[in-house]
C-alpha cells in the first residue's frame, strides 16, 4: 500500500511535472493555433490571438492580489438538495477545484487598493449559479458595503444551476438586492466578464456593474448557441457572442488583455479613490 | 373530456399542459377585463416596439395603474408576431420604461407573465437580451412604487423573472414557474427528453409547491367569466391599497428582504 502510494504522484505533482515539460502542446480554443504550453506565459494568453485561456479562481487571485483573505470557505450546499447524483457532483467539484463552491470570495489587495473580490470558477459544475454561489456573492457585496470597499467580480458561468430548480433562478434577484444596497452607498462595482459567461449570470449580476470589462474573445451571451439553433433553427455567426461583438454593440466598457488586468484595475481604483476622498 | 378526469388530482405535468392551454385567458383580455379604461403605450424609445410585451396605463376602479404583460397569441397578434410569447430586448426595454414612468407618477405596477422564456435569437443577443433582463431585475427591485406580479400561464426562467420581482407574486391555479421547461430539464440533466413528466414532478413548478417555497405568495383561481375577473380585480385593488399605505422606504425594505432570503 505504502509503496503504491509513493509511486502514484499526486495531482499537484502531476501538474507540476506537466508545467516543466516544454513540449506540451495546447490548441487555442479561439483561433485554433497549436502552441507550446509554455508560450502561454504566466497570463495564459494565446500568442497568436490574445485569447485569455480559462483560469481557476485561485490562479486568478494569484495574478492579481498581493494578499487575499477568503470569506466563508466552509459554506457549502447542505442536505437541502439531497439528490445523490447532485451531491456526488458537488463532492467531485470540491475535490477537483479545492473550492467549496463555484465562486471564491474574499478581501484582497491590488497594489495598494483594498477590494472585495469574487472569482467564479467554471471548473465547479460549469460555474453554475446555485443557492450557495448566490449566498457567497451576496455576502461579498454586504461585506463590501459594511467596509466601504469596491467590488470586483469575475464571472465565468454556464448560468443557473438546474439541480437547484427555481431557487437557482431566485439567486439572480437575491444578489441584485445586495448590489443595490452597495450601489446606494456609492460603492463601485466592476464586473469582469470572463470566458464563458452565459445564461442567468449574464442576465443578472454580470451585467449590473458600474463598469463592464472583459477579456479577448471571451464568450458572453444569454441564450446558448444550441438553444438558438434548436428553438428557432437559426445558425448564429461564429463570433456572435464574443466580447468583441458585445463591445461593438455597446454592452462592454473595455476588453482588457490579461497581462494588463492588474494595472488596468489599479488605475481605475486609483481614479475612483481620488474622487471619493474629496469630501 | 370525461367527467371522472376532472375529479382526479392534476399531476405536475397536467399542470404544465394546463398552463400552456390554448384556451387560457389572453393577457390582452385579462387587462381589458381588469381595467375600466386602458390605453396601450408603445415603444422602447431606443430601437423598437416588441409586440410580445403589452403595456400601458389603466384604471382599476378609481386607481390608475401601469399594467405590463408578456403575451402569447391573441385576437390581435399572431404567435409569430409575439414569438410564441417570448420577449425581445426592446420589449424588456419598453417594460422598464413604463415602470420608470409609473414610478414618476406614483402609480402601482402590475405585471402579467405568460412566457416560455426570453426569445433565443441572434438579434436579441446583439441587442442585449441579458443586459435588459438584468436591469429589469435590478431596477424593478428598487422601484419606488407598489409592484405586483402575476404568473398567468408559463413563467419561464429569467425572461419571466424580469417582470416578477414585485412586492408580491401571485400565480393562477393553472400556471407554472421554473428555471427552465421540464423538456429542457429532462434533456439537459438526463439527456432524455421523453422523461418530461418525471422532470415536471421533481421540479416543484406547480403553484402549491411554489407557495411552499415562498416563491409565490398566493394562488388565484382561473378567470374566464366577467364575475371571476371582477373578483380578481377586487383582490388586486385591495392589495394595491394595502401596499400603497406602506411608506416607500419600508416597502422597499420588505421587498429586498423577500428576495434576499432565497
Ligand atoms: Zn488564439
Amino acid at each position: 500500500m505504502t509503496e503504491d502510494n509513493q509511486s502514484q504522484p499526486t495531482r499537484e505533482e502531476l501538474q507540476h511535472r506537466m508545467d516543466q515539460i516544454p513540449d506540451v502542446w495546447v490548441k487555442c480554443p479561439f483561433c485554433g493555433k497549436t502552441i507550446y504550453k509554455q508560450q502561454l506565459g504566466q497570463f495564459k494568453e494565446c500568442p497568436n490571438c490574445n485569447y485569455a485561456f480559462r483560469l481557476g479562481a485561485q490562479d486568478r487571485i494569484a495574478l492579481l492580489c498581493s494578499d487575499f483573505t477568503p470569506l466563508n470557505r466552509n459554506l457549502k450546499v447542505g442536505s437541502r438538495f439531497s439528490e445523490k447524483h447532485y451531491q456526488a457532483k458537488l463532492q467531485q467539484a470540491q475535490a477537483t477545484t479545492g473550492l467549496n463552491e463555484a465562486v471564491l470570495t474574499g478581501i484582497g489587495t491590488i497594489d495598494t487598493h483594498r477590494v472585495a473580490i469574487g472569482v467564479m470558477d467554471w471548473r465547479f459544475i460549469m460555474g453554475s449559479l446555485g443557492t450557495v454561489t448566490g449566498e457567497l456573492i451576496a455576502q461579498l457585496f454586504e461585506t463590501a458595503t459594511q467596509q466601504h470597499l469596491p467590488v470586483i467580480l469575475f464571472t465565468a458561468s454556464g448560468g443557473a444551476r438546474m439541480q437547484e430548480g427555481i431557487n437557482s433562478l431566485m439567486q439572480m434577484a437575491k444578489v441584485a438586492t445586495t448590489i443595490a444596497e452597495h450601489s446606494k452607498q456609492g460603492g463601485l462595482y466592476i464586473s469582469y466578464l470572463c470566458d464563458p459567461t452565459t445564461g442567468g449570470v449574464t442576465a443578472s449580476f454580470a451585467m449590473e456593474g458600474d463598469l463592464l470589462l472583459s477579456e479577448p474573445h471571451a464568450l458572453i451571451g444569454f441564450a446558448g448557441r444550441r438553444v438558438i439553433e434548436r428553438t428557432i433553427q437559426q445558425r448564429p455567426p461564429r463570433d456572435f457572442q464574443r466580447a468583441e461583438t458585445l463591445l461593438h454593440n455597446g454592452f462592454l466598457d473595455a476588453i482588457v488583455r490579461r497581462s494588463e488586468m492588474k494595472t488596468t484595475l489599479s488605475r481605475i481604483l486609483t481614479m475612483h479613490e481620488s474622487g471619493v476622498s474629496n469630501d | 373530456m370525461k367527467a371522472g378526469f376532472l375529479m382526479t388530482k392534476k399531476t405536475a405535468f397536467d399542470r404544465v399542459l394546463a398552463a400552456r392551454a390554448q384556451d387560457k385567458i389572453t393577457i390582452k383580455d385579462l387587462i381589458a377585463g381588469l381595467t375600466d379604461d386602458f390605453i396601450e403605450l408603445h415603444g422602447d424609445r431606443a430601437y423598437g416596439d416588441d409586440a410580445a410585451v403589452y403595456g400601458g396605463i389603466g384604471l382599476l376602479q378609481q386607481q390608475p395603474a401601469t399594467l405590463i404583460g408578456i403575451r402569447k397569441a391573441d385576437d390581435e397578434k399572431s404567435a409569430t408576431d409575439v414569438h410564441f410569447g417570448s420577449a425581445e430586448p426592446d420589449g424588456y426595454r419598453k417594460a422598464l420604461r413604463l415602470m420608470k414612468q409609473a414610478e414618476k407618477f406614483q402609480r402601482p405596477v402590475i405585471t402579467f407573465i405568460n412566457t416560455p422564456g426570453a426569445f433565443p435569437d441572434v438579434n436579441a443577443e446583439y441587442h442585449g437580451q441579458g443586459y435588459l433582463i438584468s436591469q429589469l431585475i435590478l431596477q424593478g427591485l428598487q422601484l419606488k412604487t407598489p409592484y405586483l406580479a402575476i404568473i398567468v400561464g408559463e413563467g419561464g426562467s429569467g425572461g419571466a423573472l424580469a417582470l416578477a420581482v414585485g412586492d408580491c407574486v401571485w400565480a393562477f391555479q393553472d400556471s407554472i414557474y421554473s428555471v427552465l421547461s421540464p423538456e429542457g430539464y429532462a434533456t439537459i440533466l438526463w439527456k432524455d427528453s421523453s422523461r418530461v413528466r418525471e422532470a415536471a414532478e421533481i421540479m416543484k413548478l406547480t403553484p402549491p409547491e411554489l407557495v411552499e417555497q415562498g416563491i409565490i405568495d398566493k394562488i388565484i383561481p382561473e378567470v374566464r367569466t366577467k364575475a371571476e375577473i371582477n373578483q380578481l380585480k377586487q383582490q388586486l385593488f385591495d392589495k394595491i391599497k394595502e401596499l400603497s399605505a406602506i411608506p416607500t422606504a419600508e416597502l422597499l425594505r420588505r421587498r429586498f428582504a423577500r428576495y434576499r432570503k432565497f
